[in-house]
């Protein structure tokens, strides 16, 4: 470096990435083409769900009842074939 | 249903280590398999991932899928790569560089990257006694290049390298056992395990974080992409896969076997069989001939449960 201007050292090293979890920013949502709707009279608020998401976007309400990020969710329906009183359908998007 | 006021699944950690937002497919088995993991390990994880799957899905480049430092690694070194961060962390803390504490120098792959690729990697890193916990992610096949066949591909199963047609069946040998080939190093845990049973995941995860010394948790995944069932029957597959015994989950702690799940009574191979594509073609001779070698290995397992 003649100059002087920018050595080695000054340079970030490159392809690191610093802030964890950045992926959130990109919406998995529109891959979906079914939406699970959880009925509120046969839920007992287990948990199922929320450990079976292979997503992890199920989370629990105010309320105790479970509700799916439809930003991240994409729709695979496991939820719905995991939940043991049947109280998640898996309905069709449709826009 | 009233009396139980706390259900299990509501004790599982509230820490995600895999944010949403990740590529993998529709119904990934791994994805879900990972995410437990991670709840099970925590924070204090530093995580060297071979390539696979897991790796392109989780670190699309601006971004990262991860909340804990994750290096990645070519297919055949994530043993060497988990084993020297475990040293270099080990020497920083000697030196006064990072306060002691225990971190989990953690190395994750595939059955590709562990059983092909990465084995003589593995295979040095657990021989050094490094205290590490290796991860395989197992899948049964190259999926992340589009269904090649590995040396963990079941017998019969047809994949785009081991097609099934008018004269071959598909895979024509038998899948690698890689928990026994690394229960022969004689480390201090060897386990399998199944995203299906969660808590079994999560407790061996953290049961091999916490030994002294290495640890390897072999993850059977199910795939939809590549073993061709509807996606929402992820967990299901997995559960037929232990309840029919072709997936026995079991630990291995200082040489002694333990079978976790002991059913009284095997489910047919072929229920499993039957709700994968990449089993279709197997003829009823082909089925029978696997329930065979399924109860003979199982027996085998059973024996060594008896015996140490």
């Amino acid at each position: 470096m003649s100059n002087g201007s920018l050595g080695w050292r000054d340079i970030k090293p490159g392809a690191v990435v610093t802030e964890p979890g950045s992926a959130a920013a990109y919406k998995t949502g529109d891959w979906r083409s079914l939406r699970p709707i959880w009925d509120h009279t046969r839920c007992v608020k287990c948990g199922m769900c929320e450990l079976f998401c292979p997503e992890g976007c199920v989370f629990q309400n105010d309320e105790g009842y479970f509700e799916a990020d439809l930003s991240y969710c994409k729709g695979c329906g496991i939820c719905a074939r995991e939940c043991w009183t049947g109280a998640i359908t898996m309905v069709e998007e449709e826009e | 249903m009233e009396t139980f006021s706390v259900y299990v699944p509501k004790l599982a950690p509230k820490y995600e280590g895999l944010v949403p937002g990740h590529r993998f497919c529709i119904g990934c088995g791994e994805a879900l398999a990972v995410r437990l993991a991670s709840k099970a390990l925590g924070r204090d994880t530093v995580i060297t991932c071979a390539t696979g799957c897991l790796e392109i899905c989780t670190s699309g480049f601006p971004q990262t899928s991860w909340n804990v430092p994750w290096i990645h690694t070519l297919f055949e070194n994530v043993g060497a790569v988990a084993s020297g961060v475990e040293s270099g962390l080990k020497a920083q803390m000697r030196k006064g560089k990072i306060p002691e504490k225990k971190i989990n120098s953690v190395g994750m792959a595939g059955d590709g990257g562990t059983s092909d690729i990465g084995l003589q990697a593995l295979s040095g890193a657990l021989e050094r006694g490094h205290d590490f916990l290796y991860l395989c992610f197992d899948n049964e096949a190259y999926m992340n290049t589009g269904v090649q066949r590995s040396s963990a591909t079941p017998y019969g199963a047809s994949t785009t390298t081991s097609p099934a047609g008018k004269v071959s069946i598909g895979q024509k040998t038998w899948k690698k056992n890689l928990p026994d080939i690394v229960a022969a190093h004689n480390i201090p845990y060897v386990a399998t395990a199944c995203p299906s049973y969660p808590f079994d995941l999560m407790e061996k995860v953290k049961k091999g974080a916490e030994t002294e010394g290495p640890a390897y948790v072999h993850i059977f995944s199910p795939c939809p992409t590549g073993w061709r069932y509807p996606v929402d029957l992820t967990v299901r597959i997995g559960r037929l896969a232990v309840e029919s015994g072709v997936f026995p989950l079991y630990e291995v702690e200082d040489g002694s076997y333990k079978l976790n799940f002991d059913f009284p009574k095997l489910r047919p191979v072929r229920d499993y069989l039957k709700a994968q594509g990449r089993f279709r073609h197997l003829s009823d001779d082909e089925i029978q001939n696997i329930q065979q070698r399924v109860e003979k290995e199982y027996k085998k397992l059973k024996v060594r449960c008896q015996e140490t």
